[in-house]
């Protein structure tokens, strides 16, 4: 069997482009998995509701397979796929604390859930959640690794510096790491829960705070979802506007993630410069689209604001100034030994690696998993605009940086293509009706870490029914720990930026 | 021994702890400044030390005497340090007590209780940090040891006054053996003190940090000691840096108020100078790998060795 046969049977679903979906009975799930994997597709999301259907998203090539299956078709638990895409796993057991759908995965400890509900408690799955009781501290069991002189390192839920909440538990030798534990969801806010209570044309403020530093990338991706479920057209302005505010979004990040990379490497000559050159964006930013940071910039029908002749003329400039300082610094990395020396050959995920684990995004794109939505499923404007995909293969912090300056140098590119080309029109937001009962919806935006997802369905009355936001981090997680291994543990925090994973977009 | 000389050996004890702080702002001022940032105040650390003390100290479950002794342990080796360094005359009483082997003993037995004390506690930070240091430790001593010993061989004498004095007064020539062991000096000082490229003082990163890590677990007056106890260290190494290598603007031979008048802004042009070197030195390097800093350490271990046989090889 092939994957030919599921996009046969698929058909085309609203929301992003490139979108079709399939229902598959339970018997057949872990064959549409095995069918997408063989394929050279890779799993973006898996989730579940409280009606029991449980739906993963499949990128394969040219498409965004959707595939839906009733868990309560099934008398025992539903199958799990983490052997076919190891980054199920996760998603499968947070599955079972949020809705409650058991599956055959092996690993039955929580993910999500932290003594802070009972564990009989099934937050999306209840009408009315029961009154909070302090619960016992669970016993969360770490893989435990033996042999002569190895031992563990604890480190967080609270750290030294204000970063946000997660523990790793490391089995080391000496400074050797021989494996590295991950324990999420210490900021779990009940994000899906607070979803389905606001009206489904107010859900795209608070998908802009799913993940702070990728407001425009969920924000953009609800409203995709919810124009395509209610069969709206923006402006041809709008689009490009919000093109504008996802590349000036990953622009700015990467600013201050390779300032923060220079700074891990004990080089704050890199930070106070990259952080001048974000601020300088910021500023432009708010001078050109009225707000620095660009929460609810996006909203459904449009855009907020418009882009003012004036403000174009600054964001250009910037732009143009930026390109150059970027390059200068660009040169300083890569000739600062000390800095080399720290980068290279640091957390290496080779592409074999990254190809089996399904590691998306950036940090893909720089383990040789070419793979970008902008290019390869373009939405408007992306398909006038050609963005370059940016690649290396050698997987280290090196190669993570590489590909933020490219990224950021092509944001820069593009952001000047679009002040120069976007279309005038006289509106920059159209009114979106209320989606029909039961319709779904999902959309997929390229964000600067990597493929953001939100799939959304609607209830009666303009309501929320579900709501699953998805940060690419869920995918990269599971991959930290593997690029940690054989490394020292003071090489650790340098690593874990290179990645710069979402935590609160992962614990939701 | 006459009033002054005990006068002067007070004055420069005080001059050393009162000081010390003041010199690690005026570092941290300069590295802000040399990365285009704002630089905090000159007093920044004293109002952290008098902030500190003024807090009420929590100490961990399970910790021992050995835990609280230590602040005090390590402050005192550093002033013990500080009364055998001739930062303003050679002409200390303390010469006849202690010799400059001694001096690299005061600051082993700082590392030794503080490190112990870190693993008291038995958090995997602490025992992180005090492995790692004690690995740099054992390392910089020795080179320590023989930039000391070319300097003693140059001044046929171990103490460290009279060696100042010594080079101080000689006719004015240039050792090539003094050249390779300031190299191997400087770089054991950043070692030594926590500076980059072996540590960062500014991290926030638990699981790179060597120094801080110890003190993860000190609060209030301890932690102020501990902290007051590195900057002292830090002004420690730049006076026996200036007695092995710039001695001239001490008071040297007899006591003489005088010379010891000029002594003291001669000393404050000294750190300025050194204060900024220091910062710039940080600000164009970045953090080694943990397992570069042997790397490193040996660097400066040849460079004294080199110093050493260009002395006796040469004569020079």
């Amino acid at each position: 069997m092939s994957l030919s046969r599921w996009l046969h049977d698929a058909r085309p679903m609203p929301g992003a482009p490139g979108l079709r979906c399939v229902d598959v009975d339970v018997t057949a799930w872990r064959d549409f998995a095995q069918d997408s994997a063989a394929a050279g597709g890779r799993l973006l999301a898996l989730w579940g509701t409280a009606a029991g259907t449980v739906h993963m998203i499949a990128l394969v090539p040219d498409a965004a397979l959707v595939a839906t299956a009733r868990a309560d078709h099934t008398a025992a638990a539903f199958p799990g796929i983490e052997d076919v895409f190891p980054a199920a796993s996760r998603m499968q057991r947070a599955m079972r604390d949020m809705v409650g759908i058991e599956t055959t995965d092996a690993d039955g400890r929580p993910w999500l859930r932290h003594a802070a509900w009972g564990p009989d408690v099934r937050p999306l799955a209840h009408c009315e959640l029961p009154a909070a009781v302090p619960q016992p501290v669970d016993d969360y069991r770490f893989v435990r690794v033996d042999g002569d002189g190895v031992h563990e390192i604890a480190v967080g839920p609270v750290h030294a510096g204000i970063i946000e909440p997660g523990h790793f538990r490391f089995s080391v030798v000496g400074e050797k790491v021989l494996r590295l534990e991950e324990r999420l969801g210490y900021v779990h806010k009940g994000i899906e829960r607070r979803f389905t209570e606001l009206p489904i044309r107010e859900g795209h403020r608070l998908a802009a705070r799913v993940s702070g530093d990728s407001a425009v990338a969920f924000s953009w991706a609800y409203c995709q979802a919810l124009e395509g479920m209610t069969d709206t057209r923006i402006p041809a302005r709008a689009a490009w506007l919000r093109g504008l505010a996802l590349e000036l979004e990953r622009a700015a990040n990467h600013l201050g993630d390779l300032g923060a990379l220079g700074n891990d490497a004990g080089f704050a000559f890199g930070l106070s410069q990259f952080l001048r050159l974000k601020e300088g964006l910021l500023r432009a930013t708010a001078r050109a689209l009225g707000q620095r940071y660009l929460n609810d910039y996006v909203v459904p029908g449009g855009v907020r604001a418009d882009l003012s002749g004036e403000g174009a003329v600054t964001l250009e400039q910037c732009a143009v100034s930026l390109v150059l300082e970027i390059r200068r610094l660009r040169e300083i990395y890569e000739e600062h030994a000390g800095v080399r020396d720290r980068f290279v050959g640091a957390g290496t995920v080779t592409p074999e690696l990254a190809a089996r684990l399904g590691l998306v995004g950036l940090a893909g794109r720089a383990s040789g998993q070419a793979f970008d939505l902008r290019s390869d499923m373009p939405c408007e404007p992306y398909a006038a605009l050609k963005p370059r995909k940016s690649g290396c293969g050698d997987g280290d912090v090196l190669a993570r940086v590489a590909v933020r300056f490219d990224e950021a140098l092509e944001s820069l590119r593009l952001v000047r293509a679009m002040i120069a080309q976007v279309p005038t029109a006289e509106l920059v937001a159209t009114t979106v009706t209320e989606p029909t009962d039961g319709s779904h919806g999902i959309g997929l935006i390229e964000g600067w870490r990597g493929p953001v997802a939100i799939a959304l369905e609607a209830g009666p009355g303009g309501t929320v029914r579900r709501c699953h936001p998805h940060d690419p981090s869920w995918n990269n997680w599971p991959v930290l720990e593997h690029a940690i291994i054989g490394n020292i543990v003071p090489d650790f925090p340098l690593i874990n930026k290179s990645f710069n994973l979402s935590y609160s977009g992962h614990d939701l | 021994m006459s009033g002054l000389a005990w006068f002067t050996q007070l004055l420069e004890v005080l001059a050393a702890i009162s000081l010390a702080p003041l010199f690690l702002g005026w570092v941290n001022q300069c590295r802000a400044w040399l990365q285009n940032r704002r630089a905090p105040s000159l007093l920044l650390p004293y109002r952290g030390i008098r902030k500190l003390f003024h807090k009420d100290a929590v100490l961990a479950e399970g910790a021992s005497p050995l835990f609280r002794a230590a602040p005090y342990v390590v402050f005192g080796a550093m002033v013990a340090a500080a009364a055998i360094i001739p930062s303003m005359g050679t002409g200390l009483p303390f010469t006849t007590a202690a010799d400059a082997i001694a001096l690299v003993g005061l600051f082993a037995t700082a590392r030794v209780f503080m490190s112990l004390a870190a693993m008291d506690i038995g958090t995997a930070f602490g025992t992180l940090g005090a492995r790692r240091e004690m690995m740099v430790g054992f390392l910089a001593e020795p080179a320590l040891l023989i930039v000391i010993f070319v300097a003693s061989l140059l001044s046929a004498t171990t103490a460290l006054p009279l060696i100042a004095e010594r080079l101080a007064t000689q006719a004015p020539a240039l050792y090539p053996s003094l050249a390779f062991t300031a190299v191997a000096f400087t770089m054991v000082l950043l070692a030594e003190n926590a500076r980059i490229p072996v540590d960062n003082p500014a991290t926030h990163l638990e699981l790179t940090m060597i120094h801080e890590a110890m003190l993860l677990e000190y609060s209030a007056r301890h932690l102020a000691l501990m902290e007051w106890a590195a900057a002292l260290k830090l002004f420690n190494y730049a006076c026996i840096g200036f007695a092995l290598f710039v001695p001239w603007g001490a008071s040297t031979g007899e006591p003489d108020p005088a010379a010891l008048l000029l002594s003291m802004p001669v000393l404050v042009g000294k750190l300025a100078v050194a204060g900024v070197w220091l910062a710039l030195l940080e600000t164009v390097s970045a953090k080694l790998r943990v397992f570069r800093a042997p790397e490193f350490l040996a660097t400066a271990f040849m460079f004294a060795v080199l110093g050493l046989l260009v002395h006796l090889l040469l004569g020079a």
